[in-house]
């Protein structure tokens, strides 16, 4: 598992990465009231605003964390938006991406650094 | 030094921090916006049991003189002299362009009257008070905590500390000694439930606050939810729905001016702006504040333009507060439109991040209220 500076969470599996928000990111934003995913297939560009997650507080921003296609995208907590609080880190995942360049990943943070990063 | 260090705290600003507040600046205070419970959860827990807010930011003043109510009413559309004592009603100051100073609770306490302003306005309204109400004297309270006690559990946790609570109806004032001291009551709130707002002295505000806190019915709620609960009971938020360029009549608010001020009414006109607001009553006004439901679940926050088609380049009004209503499940909205697009029913588009988003014009309160008449 690997973290950004922009609070999310990447995992390998089968050759995609799924992306999600940490459980840190979960609890500043309070209890999140709507998802809007983007399409699968979409090709994006890292740093791109592909997300708005909005909770009772405001609307954030979700940025891609990599360049490349999104492959899936986690359909079910678009009417359960709840499962980001509830799991972040596990069944609250946004979306797969597949990407062209993983150069970026060496810049990101393992456990033990986010949660230095984050206090 | 820093903003932070110029806000000001509550008494009970400690008990909040160790209860677990998230505290952030709001009208010069530092106040807790939610507590570990979470904002989603502490609206509900209000709508099914009790919810206890510290409100003490908002400013208590008396009002003392020759004819207080008759006095106020040079300042305010509201009849005072007509309300009774023991009891409390909505009021505004208004400006001689007819906008809305303030809103504030107006209770006709026997030989005064006690008024509850909004934190935001406090000094402003006081001032106001001290320049035009030259026969009255007007004292700020500044030693006592006020707590809103919210909810259909409200009545019975509150009786068990001070048993006549339980006999006070809608809108009903009392001031009645108790374990922590003198306590002033009224039978009101913000949420559109049934509760109480109770003016306790400093010295027993944590106390008695924690001797609520202690009941199972009870939980702290924190202004986050207060926003929500408002919101679903169709009540403005001062400086977002109402201010100084809204009038009564825009704001929708025709309820809360008395015959008696209108036109034709035995003391109507006499207060600031009345020309414009009366005139409002007669001919009506350009625009109007109006409930929004958005289709989807994406609310549509404060400042959402609103147009009246896909592709229109003019708006028609816009949204004024935005929030998802937890007991209602939905995203819900209010804001201005033009007269012409105000009927229950008109669909409109609201400006999301660049997309025309369906939104309907709704009937408000868009959770029904339930106050103890």
């Amino acid at each position: 598992m690997k973290y950004t500076e922009e609070h999310e969470w990447l995992r390998e599996e089968d050759g995609v990465y799924v992306v999600g928000i940490t459980i840190h990111a979960a609890e500043q934003l309070g209890d999140v009231v709507f998802v809007e995913l983007p399409d699968v297939g979409d090709t994006v560009s890292k740093d791109d605003e592909i997300i708005v997650i909005e909770s009772v507080k405001a609307a954030s921003d979700i940025l891609s964390p990599l360049d490349g296609e999104i492959t899936e995208v986690n359909t079910p907590i678009a009417d359960e938006p709840t499962k980001i609080n509830e799991d972040a880190e596990g069944d609250g995942w946004l979306f797969k991406i597949k990407t062209t360049d993983a150069s970026p990943l060496d810049d990101f943070m393992d456990e033990a650094a986010y949660k230095k990063f984050i206090g | 030094m820093s903003a932070q260090d110029d806000l000001k705290r509550t008494g009970l600003y400690d008990l909040h921090v160790e209860l677990g507040a998230k505290m952030v600046p709001f009208a010069g205070y530092e106040m807790p916006v939610q507590y570990p419970l979470g904002v989603m959860k502490e609206h509900l827990h209000t709508r099914n049991a009790a919810g206890l807010f510290d409100v003490s930011h908002m400013g208590q003043v008396i009002l003392r003189g020759e004819n207080p109510a008759l006095s106020l009413e040079r300042i305010v559309p509201q009849s005072v002299l007509a309300l009774a004592e023991g009891r409390q009603r909505y009021g505004l100051f208004t400006n001689d362009d007819g906008g809305i100073l303030d809103d504030l609770m107006i209770a006709n306490r026997g030989d005064h009257l006690f008024l509850v302003v909004n934190a935001g306005c406090k000094d402003a309204d006081i001032a106001h008070m001290r320049a035009q109400l030259t026969h009255c004297e007007v004292e700020v309270i500044d030693d006592r905590a006020l707590l809103a006690l919210q909810g259909p559990a409200a009545e019975t946790a509150l009786a068990r500390l001070v048993p006549m609570a339980a006999n006070m109806k809608f809108m009903d004032v009392a001031i009645t000694d108790s374990d922590f001291g003198e306590l002033w009551l009224s039978r009101s709130g913000y949420t559109g439930e049934d509760g109480y707002e109770i003016s306790v002295p400093d010295a027993h505000a944590e106390a008695f606050t924690r001797a609520l806190l202690a009941m199972e019915e009870v939980e702290p709620i924190g202004l986050g939810a207060r926003d929500s609960l408002r919101l679903e009971a169709g009540l403005c938020l001062y400086g977002n729905d109402i201010g100084p360029t809204t009038t009564p009549v825009e704001a929708a608010l025709e309820w809360a001016v008395q015959k008696i001020r209108k036109t034709g009414g035995e003391r109507a006109s006499g207060f600031p702006g009345a020309d414009r607001i009366l005139s409002e009553f007669e001919n009506g006004a350009s625009r109007r504040r109006v409930g929004l439901l958005p289709e989807g679940r994406a609310p549509m926050r404060a400042g959402t333009d609103l147009y009246a088609s896909q592709e229109a380049e003019t708006p028609i009004g816009q949204v004024t507060s935005g929030a998802f209503g937890p007991s209602i499940e939905r995203p819900m909205s209010m804001g201005y439109v033009t007269i012409d697009h105000a009927e229950i029913g008109t669909n409109l588009f609201g400006d999301v991040r660049g997309k025309r988003q369906p939104v309907t014009v709704a009937d408000m309160p868009f959770h029904p209220t339930a106050y103890k008449r």
